[in-house]
Order: structure tokens, then C-alpha cells, then sequence
């Protein structure tokens, strides 16, 4: 208990350290003006062949990466997991700071861009004019990928969010599936009532999921304009979504489960969490972790804020970025491309993955797939809707990383304690902002 | 005033010379010499820290047994649905292309490179700095008494930086070479040799024409070896467990040890689209330890002599 502790507080330390040392060193090593590349420099890079190396976790991308090695023989690939998540950004700052061991592409979430982004730790993808893939993306993650005026990775996947539910229990009890958040509040007290054992999902406090609820709810509490951020939410959307969850967690109507942990795998197997309201990436986690719930489980469009309404936000989801530190870029960019916008991403939505090219989203054998996890239900006709409904205009904070990591200390007490959640999301805003001015943003 | 204390003091010295003697006086029969007294609270205190320290264990090996399914499904301290160890086991071998296999004989050279290396540093260093005297001794033991309070893992970041500069991150060198350094094991060689080379035996060496390595290698080693032992046992468990610092220097899964490969499948279950295995994590945990514990039960003797030693003198 106490060394898991002391190793956190280093980790935490680490990252720290490393933030601010790229921080340090961004100021000084902007050069202006990227070097170009056209198309023929990529196709020569593809030639001359050569060695890179590919930082990621997704699972789909070592198919890719072999069928790329064949179709390219002179071009060797060696894909490293470097951790997952925020243990990779961390390793990335590292390298980045120290100058060496930099990949020569990297997956990034949509969340943590902007970070890496705004340092220039990443290379703008419109001096390789991928600025010509506008529309081959689907729009959610295709915003994603920009920053300022830049685009800094292509989209890799999606997570445009839907109600994953355990039809079984719902219709145990005789419960409608909601559409509305009013309506899931009322299934969530329903539920609970009926058995004691069973609520509607589990939170224990969530970085992403919050953000994402307030992006649906049409809350932009971040605004961001090159260095001068704007932290507040106060406004209305942010509100709409705090009031309502309020209830369930007052009413104790969320299980006090950790997502990803083994009794969250547990609860979502056995039917003690009813749903989940989640990015389109699920289906392959549902299916090798959660083998009990085959057959149970449906997927249904995202709860509405007004009856009838279509919005929806993302949830997760990476692109595939090229640090400006890597050393053969052209073949780097012609890998990034490959696996994203061209034979790679078949390949990754073969394999499970949910794509974010509107080529694959609304191709008919992507759409007409029946999943027998959900009972035979097309279950991608949905996901992909959801993706053609992603509320504008969101835009995550140029140091989201660092405060998705302090979200737990501050709003997370609002699942322990009796903090209201708005005041959590004040007291993150204050965290938030006064890293940020430490940094050197100017905030608020 | 000195009345009083006179009389205090010759009044207390007798009562407490008869307190202590009836436990020492009244000798036990022979054949039972060393039966300790019980005490229930001693005895009950131990008892949860036996419990603490085995009910972990039991719940690995439990668990060991169960496939990822009945993992979930069932109560976390008893056998559930099919016994599935050997087919844990033999999946935990050969998932990702058995890339276990590699973490396993990463941990191992870690270990004997790391380990072995520090031991015999810090046998080499602890023996010069017991038997010769020279200027700044001192500042020396200073030094090494202010390391051993610093943890291993403060230093991971600066080092990393250092080894990056070196261009030595993401190689094998870059977990071997902090390995090496084990200050603590310096101070237990330094008291124990100090303990356990008698002066005259040097004397009686030099005398005989032997040099300087002929007798720390001939004459010293031999009388080092309960601590050796000791030290060796400790920089191998520090290794083998050791998460911080490869995590940090190793980017290339071919060459993390255990513990860094195992925290990555374990992570393989906070990844959208990954492959959930938590059987084989629990499984390979296992595996990980039996070496430990085996080094334990074999070298048990050595380990306690040399604490001992190294207690007394500390």
C-alpha cells in the first residue's frame, strides 16, 4: 500500500518534471517555418526504405504494421507499447526533453494533443499537405486533430458515445431503455429499487466521461486561443450535466466501482452495472473482457438532453502524431498515412477497431455487420450515427494531461464526501487555472 | 537532600537485582534450554502479521487456478469451475509469442549482472574501507550512510536524464548499471568485515609474502561469505522486484523484466480494444515469485547469520 503510494507520487513527480522541461524547452527551440514535403518525398522515402519506430498501444496496428512491411519491403517498423495513456505521454516528454529515443510516430489521444501540440512537440501535417484529407475524416476526430492553425497527427480512431445496456436486466425488471437523461435517472432509481445489488453504471470520478457528458450537454468550459485559455464552468451546459448526475450520486444510485477494474469487468458481466455510456471502442472490450455478458448486452443511441434530440459527444479516441524530434519524417508521415487513411484503417475496422474514415463508417460491410455479443443487433448502425452527431465547437485545455490527473483530487471528492459536484468542477477549474499560469498561459 | 537519594538508590539497586535473577537464577532443566515464554498478545500480533503476509499469497495461488471468466465470476478465496493452472501456466509461456520467456531471462540477466555485480562491490569496497586506512574515511562513511536513507527510486528521473545524455536509455545498461550501486550493501560488507577478518590474519598474510588481492581473494572471501550471502540475497530480491527504474529507462518490451512486462498486460485491460487477461497476469505473478521464494527457503540460513551481523555491529 504504502510503496504502491510512494511510486505513484514519483510517477506523478516524473511527469511533473518532464512537463515542465518540455515546457522549458519548447520556448526556445521554435525554429518558424517547417520544412516542406511533397507528396514525391514521401513516395522516395518509401523507396530508399529505412527503420522507424511506431509508440502505440492499439492493438489492431501490428496487423497493420505486417501487411505495410509487405507491401514495402525496404521499410522495417518496429512498434513499441510504451504504456498506455498518460505512462506513454510521460515517456514521451521524457524522450522529448532528453533529446533522444524520440519515436518516429506516436498515438496520442484527442485530449492530450493540444499539449503537445501548443510545445511544437509535434509536427504540423500541413507541411506534408494533409490538409487535402478534409472530409475523408468523419468531423469529430478530424477537429480533433487541429490546434491553432495546425494539424498535428491523423485520426486513428473514434469514440463518438453511446448507451451500452444489459437488456437482460432491464427486462428482468420490466424497465424501459432511456432515451432521455430524465428518463435515465428515473430507470436508475427503478433499477436500484427493484434490487439493491443492481445501478444504472458505475463513476467513481472520471476525467473523460465528465468532459465528454459536458460536451454533449453543449458546455464548452475550456476555450482556448494559442496562449490565452479560458477555464469556467459555470455555463450552462456544464450545469445541465452536474444537476442532473448530482441526483444519482446524492441518491447513491452509481455504483462506487472503478472503471477498468476487475469488478467493473466483474459488475458488467454479472449485471450489477446495468450500463455504460461510453465511446464506440467498447464492443472489442466488452467482448474478451467481459465474456459472461455475451448475448446480454444491446447498444442504444446516447440519452438526450431534450426528447427527441440527436447530440452526442466523443469519448476517447487517438490519432497517430509525428514528433518534431523524429529523424526520417517522410517515411514516418508515409506509415501515419498509411494506417489511417488509406488500406490501414480496413485493416484496423477488421480487427475490431472503430473507425474515424467516413469511407469506413458508412461503408455497407461495416454497417450491415451483426455482432453476436449483441444478440445479432447491427450494432455499428448506431456507433456510427452517433459519429455524424458530435456537438461542435469542444476544444480540450493545452495541459489536459496534467489536469485529468488532478480531477480525482478535486472533483472525485464529490463522489466521497458531501462536496457537491460543482463545487468539485470550481475547485478543478482553480487547480487547473493556476497550473496553467504556472506554465505560463495566460488563464481567465 | 543527599540523605534521601543515598537511601533511594541502595534501596532500589538490591530490589532490582532480585527482579532479574529469579528469571535468569532458576536454570530450566536440561533438554529444554530455549523454550520461550508465551504471550498471548505476542503471539496474536504475529498471528495477523502471518496472516497479512500469507492471505496475499493464497489468493495467487487461488487464483492462479481460475480461467478469466470464473476470475470474475467467483469469490476471490476459494477454487472455482475447472482447475486451470497448467492451462494458465502454458498460455502465460506462450501469449505475444512468449514474450514471458524473454521478461523471465531479462529479470535473470538483470539480476546476475545487476545483483552479482553490486555483491561483489560492495564486498570489495566494504572490505578496503573496514581494513585500510586512509584520509577522508569519514567523509567516505558519511557519504554512503546519507545514500543508504536516499531511495533508489528518487534518483530514477536525474539518472534517466544522465543516461539519456549517454545515449544509454532503452538499453539493458541503463537498468544493470544503477544495479550496481547498493550503499546499503557497502555499509553491511564494511561492518562485517570489520566483524570477521581478524587483523593478525592480514598481518600473518603480508608477513607470509602474500599481496594485497591473493589475500582479500584466498583468505578474506571465504570469511565474507555468510555476508555475501546476505547481500546478494538483498540486491537480488531489489532487482527482481525492481519497477521504477526499467520503466522509465525501457521502451522496448524485449527487453522489460517481469515486472514491467506483467504491469503491461495487466494495463492491456485499460486499453480500448484491448485483450483482457487477467488470469495470466495472476499467473505470471506467480511464476515471478516462485524464484524468490525459492532463493529464500535455500539460503534462509545465511540470510538470518548475516542480518544477525550485521544488527550487532550496526
Amino acid at each position: 500500500m504504502i510503496r504502491q503510494r510512494r511510486r505513484s507520487v514519483f510517477t506523478a513527480l516524473a511527469g511533473a518534471l518532464a512537463l515542465v522541461l518540455a515546457a522549458c524547452g519548447s520556448g526556445g527551440s521554435d525554429t518558424g517555418t517547417q520544412e516542406q514535403f511533397s507528396a514525391e518525398d514521401v513516395q522516395a522515402a518509401l523507396d530508399a526504405g529505412g527503420t522507424i519506430k511506431v509508440w502505440a498501444w492499439e492493438p489492431t496496428l501490428k496487423q497493420v504494421v505486417a501487411d505495410f512491411q509487405q507491401k514495402y519491403p525496404k521499410v522495417k517498423v518496429e512498434l513499441v507499447n510504451a504504456g498506455t495513456g498518460d505512462k506513454q505521454y510521460t515517456a514521451l516528454q521524457n524522450a522529448i526533453a532528453a533529446g533522444s529515443g524520440v519515436p518516429d510516430v506516436a498515438q496520442i489521444e484527442y485530449y492530450a494533443l493540444p499539449q503537445f501540440a501548443l510545445a511544437k512537440s509535434m509536427t504540423d501535417l500541413k507541411s506534408f499537405e494533409a490538409d487535402k484529407f478534409e472530409g475523408t475524416f468523419s468531423t469529430g476526430p478530424w477537429t480533433s486533430v487541429h490546434a491553432g492553425e495546425g494539424i498535428f497527427g491523423l485520426p486513428m480512431d473514434s469514440g463518438p458515445m453511446a448507451l451500452f445496456y444489459n437488456k437482460e436486466v432491464f427486462d428482468k425488471h420490466g424497465i424501459a431503455v432511456p432515451t432521455t437523461w430524465d428518463e435515465y435517472a428515473t430507470a436508475a432509481r427503478a433499477l436500484h429499487t427493484a434490487d439493491p445489488k443492481v445501478y444504472i453504471t458505475s463513476d467513481t470520478g472520471d476525467a473523460g466521461f465528465t468532459t465528454s457528458m459536458i460536451w454533449q450537454a453543449g458546455g464548452k468550459p475550456y476555450k482556448v486561443d494559442g496562449t490565452n485559455v479560458k477555464i469556467d464552468f459555470s455555463d450552462e451546459g456544464s450545469q445541465r450535466f452536474t444537476t442532473m448526475w448530482q441526483q444519482l450520486i446524492s441518491e447513491k444510485l452509481v455504483s462506487p466501482v472503478n472503471g477498468w477494474s476487475d469488478q467493473w469487468y466483474q459488475g458488467l458481466g454479472d449485471g450489477s452495472i446495468a450500463t455504460l455510456v461510453i465511446g464506440a471502442w467498447m464492443p472489442a472490450n466488452l467482448q474478451s473482457g467481459v465474456a459472461a455478458g455475451a448475448g446480454k448486452w444491446r447498444v442504444a443511441p446516447m440519452p438526450q438532453w431534450e426528447a427527441g434530440g440527436k447530440a452526442t459527444a466523443e469519448n476517447g479516441g487517438s490519432g497517430l502524431s509525428i514528433p518534431t524530434a523524429g529523424a526520417n519524417k517522410a517515411l514516418a508521415y508515409a506509415f501515419t498515412k498509411y494506417a489511417t487513411a488509406e488500406e490501414g484503417a480496413t485493416t484496423r475496422t477488421k480487427g475490431g477497431a472503430f473507425p474515424a474514415t467516413t469511407a469506413e463508417l458508412s461503408s455497407q460491410e461495416f454497417l450491415n455487420a451483426e455482432f453476436p455479443y449483441f444478440g445479432g443487433q447491427k450494432a455499428n448502425e448506431v456507433l456510427a450515427q452517433s459519429a455524424k452527431d458530435v456537438v461542435g465547437g469542444w476544444s480540450y485545455l493545452p495541459f489536459q494531461v496534467y489536469a485529468n490527473s488532478i480531477f480525482n483530487d478535486t472533483v472525485g471528492k464529490a463522489y466521497v464526501s458531501d462536496t457537491k459536484l460543482s463545487d468539485g468542477l470550481k475547485a478543478w477549474q482553480e487547480a487547473s487555472a493556476k497550473y496553467g499560469k504556472d506554465q505560463g498561459f495566460a488563464v481567465n | 537532600m543527599t540523605a534521601p537519594t543515598g537511601t533511594r538508590t541502595t534501596g532500589t539497586r538490591p530490589a532490582r537485582l532480585r527482579t532479574v535473577r529469579p528469571r535468569v537464577a532458576p536454570l530450566r532443566p536440561a533438554g529444554r534450554t530455549s523454550k520461550p515464554r508465551r504471550s498471548v498478545l505476542l503471539t496474536v500480533l504475529t498471528g495477523i502479521v502471518v496472516l497479512y503476509s500469507l492471505v496475499p499469497l493464497l489468493w495467487l495461488v487461488i487464483n492462479a487456478t481460475k480461467t478469466q471468466p470464473s476470475l470474475l465470476s467467483s469469490f476471490g478465496l476459494w477454487f472455482d469451475g475447472d482447475f486451470a493452472l497448467w492451462d494458465n501456466i502454458q498460455r502465460t509461456l506462450t501469449y505475444n509469442d512468449g514474450i514471458f520467456v524473454r521478461w523471465l531471462s531479462n529479470t535473470l540477466f538483470y539480476v546476475v549482472l545487476g545483483a552479482g555485480g553490486a555483491t561483489l562491490l560492495s564486498a570489495v569496497g566494504g572490505y578496503g574501507l573496514a581494513k585500510f586506512n586512509f584520509p577522508g574515511k569519514r567523509g567516505v562513511f558519511a557519504v554512503v550512510i546519507g545514500a543508504v536513507a536516499v531511495p533508489g527510486t528518487a534518483l530514477a528521473v536525474p539518472t534517466f536524464l544522465m543516461f539519456s545524455q549517454m545515449g544509454l536509455t532503452n538499453t539493458p545498461w541503463a537498468v544493470v548499471i544503477p544495479s550496481l550501486i547498493s550503499p546499503f550493501g557497502l555499509y553491511l560488507m564494511w561492518t562485517f568485515a570489520a566483524e570477521a577478518i581478524p587483523d593478525e590474519l592480514l598481518e600473518a598474510a603480508r608477513l607470509d609474502g602474500a599481496g594485497e588481492f591473493r589475500i582479500f581473494f584466498r583468505v578474506c572471501l571465504p570469511l565474507l561469505a555468510p555476508g555475501l550471502v546476505t547481500v546478494l540475497l538483498f540486491t537480488s530480491v531489489a532487482t527482481w522486484n525492481n519497477y521504477f527504474l526499467p520503466l522509465i529507462m525501457l521502451k522496448d518490451p524485449d527487453w522489460y523484466p517481469l515486472t514491467v512486462g506483467l504491469n503491461a498486460w495487466n494495463a492491456q485491460a485499460i486499453t480500448a480494444g484491448g485483450d483482457v487477461v487477467f488470469n495470466l497476469v495472476i499467473t505470471g505473478s506467480l511464476l515471478t515469485i516462485v524464484p524468490l521464494i525459492a532463493a529464500f527457503l535455500l539460503l534462509q540460513r545465511y540470510w538470518q547469520s548475516g542480518l544477525a551481523a550485521g544488527g550487532v555491529k550496526g
